[in-house]
């Protein structure tokens, strides 16, 4: 009696089990696929099987988290966009050191290497995204929307691609002061007493911004992209007439008075300077039209490849490119979007136009590199006392 | 301080003296073996301190002399030794002179100040305000000034009701000499900070001593003060010396560059937004940097044992 | 120390006085007017110290406790608690604080007592090893440990910690240092081990209770540089109080960053005038149990 029961108990368990190795297996067999999918090799997404949009998406889930660096939250709207993809993908973003810069994002590549925390996508200047290719630390993906990125503003290989930009603009309170200068030439002509404190976000060997600013006074005196002794020439002048302030200037300089005009970034001032003074107005220069744009790019070593990915895929999708153009700046596929009337009709009639006659110039890494080694040479001699 | 010598019987005597006689032919062995047991102790803490100060010097060291790609190079050192970075050095270590001796000087006089005083609030408000402000700086800092005296500054305004405005005779916040004005807000806390201590020491006895003795005030400071707290004096003036060499933030919030130093230099080399690809340099900067604070060290003691030598 | 000049010993007081009019008084008018002039150029000092000091403070206060449209507001400080990673920042911060505090308990106050104890001559060394993190800037001395440090080291923010206390050494020796030049160390070690103490009852309760005031010093100057230190903190990425402050510098209304500097500089130094009254509790706290001073 005892063995029938013991018997029939065994059969049972025999059935149930293989039963179960049965299904195991299929299911294993038809997500074994996306399991032995190594993201951090994936280059473009197909449009199905184990590298379809699909598979990245379970993946990133079940990743779980993101490992972003150096995005403050008013810069281009990153915090709309940290926010909205947390929201759409539960995928918690840790955003690091908001307030770093280029270079220390590229040192975290290498510095946080194997840690969970590492930066798994930075957003940097172009010329330290060159950089980082250079020492192996990207690795190449192509978004879904990668045709309707300009060619010369990625790399052919997809190690880097860049993702928003702006213009140089001059901002100015027009509380404080009577008449705004809407060119470089109209802040030459001004002395003291007319008021004017004006400054840069930084030091031009420092701050992107700052350089491109010097940049730009060059082409609106007569310099080049390349060569900007015409530029540090004239914030001499302007330190001469004592209409510059060389402090670090932003909101909080611009609201206790200090400075009473900007020299930055138009989508920079738009989300950093505006919202805190009504009165804070923003032009593009009628005299030069400067526009730069940063770059984006994967860790070779980023610890969740596959989040990484998904948020290029979101950044680069219409949802995100409109999100930066929310935040003012002009997303890299502005161009494409407008031909295809995609883009945010409000908010694209936000941004700062674009002076008449003025044609608007993108220095290359190049004439960076040349304009930051004129810069480093001249500008404490030229401008400061030595 | 006087030398106490106490013998005590008993098997746990322990004597501050001379040594104690141990049987001979263990004699050698024993006095290796104490002194080995007795240098032990302190390995550890200099094991911490070249862990904690040797490796990062080393590293600095390394990459100063190689490349982006690890070869052996001078070429770093060649560019940090010219041009603007040559300027970088000679207006650090000016800056540094500067707000070390003059702050130094001033710290001494408000400790001298707030130690005389009877007051023992004024003493403790003094003591951790000290503390807070010698590791204060950067960017609050320079707004806190900016906010008194920039040209829209709090002071400016108060000044300019006088008809006493600063900046029509001449003060310039973001100059050098601005900086250094600023720089006094963490330099004087730091020397208060060291020197205190050191006018505890100077006992109330000699003073009397002194003064009964018939010496005038300048006498007293001339044979007393002066050398029983010279020692102190230079200590934090070297501790100065360095904490304005490596400020970096401040002056960066005040002049944004218009001023070439070395940190800053550093800084926009290995944590910028613009320069991407000279990293080497920038250690190369930080290498000089080290060269000047060893010279200043090295003198530092020279001068301290010339000095103590002087005032006997 | 450097001799003094009379020879050795403590001088003899003599009251001998030159002055004919010193016969009744105490006091010469030569003493009480030179008493005076002191006392005029203690207030000079003074009033321009404190004018130096409190100006900029009252700026930034001003600043911090104003709303966007210019008036008196506590918008921006009372936003600050609520505010994205502050709790997480100092709660940081203390972590940071208690694990540097630890590292210089165990390595730098043992051994600093263990030399001016046993090894005199290495009181040089000590004063030249302990100046020497002045030697490197901080922002070196990070760059140079992300460099070499293993992975498991950078992965965590008691990196910092080691760090802090070797950036805190030169203060916290030449605290205890004074201190224990104040004291006649060899002379209480022996009386105290002579009388059947262990090493260990000797130093808890000998030799570091006639330290306090040297070490809640040494404690204080150590919380205030955790408190204070940015530079190291923000290349390391690890989100301390000073780190968080900072990052308010992009924010688009200037008041909540100033109000965020100005917090953290009045919080630290609450913090440590709460550190440093333990000194005066305890004190009078043994004094009630002994009944003598």
């Amino acid at each position: 009696m005892a063995f029938q029961r013991m018997k029939v108990a065994l059969v049972a368990a025999a059935t149930m089990s293989s039963l179960t190795a049965v299904t195991l297996t299929a299911a294993s067999n038809s997500a074994g696929a996306a399991t032995t999918v190594n993201w951090a090799k994936v280059q473009h997404l197909a449009a199905s099987g184990p590298t379809s949009m699909a598979a990245l998406v379970a993946a990133a889930k079940k990743e779980g988290k993101l490992n972003v660096i150096a995005l403050p939250n008013n810069w281009a709207n990153y915090g709309a966009l940290i926010s909205s993809f947390q929201k759409k993908y539960k995928i918690k973003i840790n955003s690091e050191n908001p307030d770093g810069s280029s270079a220390q994002e590229i040192q975290a590549l290498t510095a946080d290497k194997g840690r969970s925390t590492a930066p798994d996508v930075i957003d940097v200047g172009t010329s330290y995204a060159l950089t980082a290719k250079a020492s192996h630390l990207l690795a190449p993906y192509r978004v879904a929307t990668w045709n309707a990125i300009p060619a010369s503003l990625k790399d052919p290989k997809g190690y880097w691609f860049d993702d928003y930009g702006g213009y140089v603009a001059i901002g100015c309170d027009t509380a404080a002061v009577p008449t705004c200068p809407t060119s470089f030439k109209a802040m030459l002509s001004e002395t003291k007493a007319a008021g004017y404190k004006i400054g840069l976000n930084n030091s031009p060997t420092t701050s992107n911004s700052a350089l491109a600013g010097v940049q730009a006074a060059a082409l609106a005196n007569g310099g080049s992209l390349g060569n900007v002794n015409a530029g540090v020439n004239f914030f001499a002048q302007l330190n001469k007439n004592g209409t510059f302030v060389p402090v670090i200037a932003n909101a909080t300089t611009v609201q206790s008075g200090a400075t009473n005009i900007v020299i930055w970034w138009d989508y920079l001032q738009a989300a950093g300077i505006s919202p805190a003074l009504k009165t804070w107005k923003v032009t593009v220069p009628s005299d030069a039209a400067l526009g730069e744009y940063y770059t984006q790019a994967i860790s070779a070593s980023a610890p969740d490849p596959a989040a990484a990915r998904l948020w290029e895929e979101y950044l680069y999708s219409v949802k995100g490119q409109n999100l930066w153009l929310q935040g003012l700046a002009r997303p890299v596929e502005l161009a494409f979007m407008q031909t295809h009337h995609l883009a945010n009709k409000a908010w694209l009639a936000k941004l700062p136009a674009l002076p008449k006659g003025v044609k608007p110039v993108f220095p290359t890494t190049a004439q960076i590199a040349a304009a930051a080694t004129v810069v480093t040479n001249t500008w404490n001699t030229q401008v400061g006392a030595g | 301080m006087t030398d106490h010598q106490i013998v005590t019987s008993g098997p746990d005597a322990k004597v501050s003296g001379p040594e104690v006689d141990v049987p001979s032919f263990r004699a050698p062995l024993g006095r290796v073996l104490r002194t080995l047991r007795v240098t032990l102790a302190v390995v550890p803490f200099a094991v911490y301190v070249f862990l904690g100060l040797g490796i990062p010097t080393i590293a600095i060291i390394w990459q100063a002399f190689h490349d982006a790609q690890g070869r052996w190079t001078m070429a770093n050192i060649h560019v940090a030794l010219q041009g603007s970075y040559l300027m970088g050095f000679e207006n650090s270590i000016k800056l540094a002179l500067l707000t070390s001796i003059v702050p130094g000087i001033l710290g001494v006089f408000l400790a001298y100040a707030i130690e005389a005083s009877r007051n023992s609030f004024l003493k403790r408000l003094v003591g951790t305000a000290s503390g807070v402000l010698a590791n204060f700086g950067g960017v609050n800092l320079a707004f806190m000034f900016i906010a008194s005296l920039g040209a829209t500054g709090v002071l400016t305004g108060w000044l300019r009701a006088i008809h006493l405005d600063p900046w029509n005779f001449g003060f310039d916040l973001y100059t050098f000499y601005g900086v250094a004005f600023v720089y006094m807000y963490f330099q004087i806390p730091l020397m208060v900070l060291v020197i205190t201590p050191a006018l505890g020491g100077l006992r109330a006895s000699w003073r009397e001593a002194a003064q009964n003795l018939g010496a005038s005030s300048w006498h007293y400071w001339r044979y007393v003060g002066i050398p029983v707290l010279m020692p102190s004096v230079l200590g934090g003036m070297l501790l100065l010396f360095g904490s304005a060499f490596a400020a970096y933030a401040t002056a960066q919030s005040l002049t944004t560059g218009i001023i070439a130093l070395s940190p800053i230099q550093i800084g926009a080399l290995l944590d910028g937004n613009v320069i991407s690809n000279q990293v080497n340099l920038g250690y190369a900067i930080g290498f000089g940097m080290l060269v000047v604070l060893t010279v200043t060290m090295i003198l530092y003691g020279l001068v301290r044992r010339r000095a103590s030598k002087w005032l006997q | 120390m450097a001799s003094i000049g009379f020879g050795a010993g403590d001088p003899i007081i003599v009251p001998v006085s030159e002055a004919p009019e010193d016969d009744v008084a105490y006091e010469t008018p030569h003493v009480s007017s030179r008493r005076r002039r002191v006392r005029w150029w203690r207030v000079v000092v003074l009033t321009l110290s404190a004018a130096y000091f409190f100006i900029p403070l009252f700026a930034g206060l001003k600043f911090a406790l104003q709303g966007l449209n210019g008036h008196f507001s506590f918008d921006a400080i009372t936003s600050l608690p609520s505010a994205p990673g502050f709790s997480e920042a100092f709660w940081l911060s203390i972590r940071l604080a208690a694990a540097t505090l630890a590292i210089s308990a165990i390595l730098t106050v043992p051994t600093t007592i263990y030399v001016h104890l046993r090894l005199p001559r290495m009181r040089r060394i000590m004063e030249f090893v302990t100046v020497l993190p002045i030697v490197i800037p901080p922002i070196l001395i990070i760059v140079g440990v992300l460099d070499a440090a293993p992975l498991w080291l950078r992965a965590s923010p008691y990196l910092l910690s080691l760090e802090y206390a070797v950036l805190a050494m030169p203060f916290v020796y030449r605290s205890l240092d004074a201190g224990l030049s104040a004291i006649d160390l060899k002379t209480l070690v022996e009386a105290s081990r002579s009388l059947g103490g262990n090493w260990l009852k000797t130093m808890w309760r000998v030799v570091l209770p006639n330290l306090r005031t040297a070490l809640l010093s040494a404690m204080m100057l150590t919380l205030a540089l955790v408190l204070g230190e940015y530079t190291m903190a923000s290349l390391d990425l690890w989100n301390t109080i000073p780190v968080w402050i900072v990052q308010f510098q992009n924010a688009a209304n200037g008041h909540i960053q100033v109000a965020a500097a100005m917090l953290g500089l009045v919080g630290t130094w609450l913090l440590i005038t709460l550190v440093v009254s333990l000194d005066r509790s305890g004190s009078r706290r043994s004094r009630r149990r002994t009944g003598k001073l």
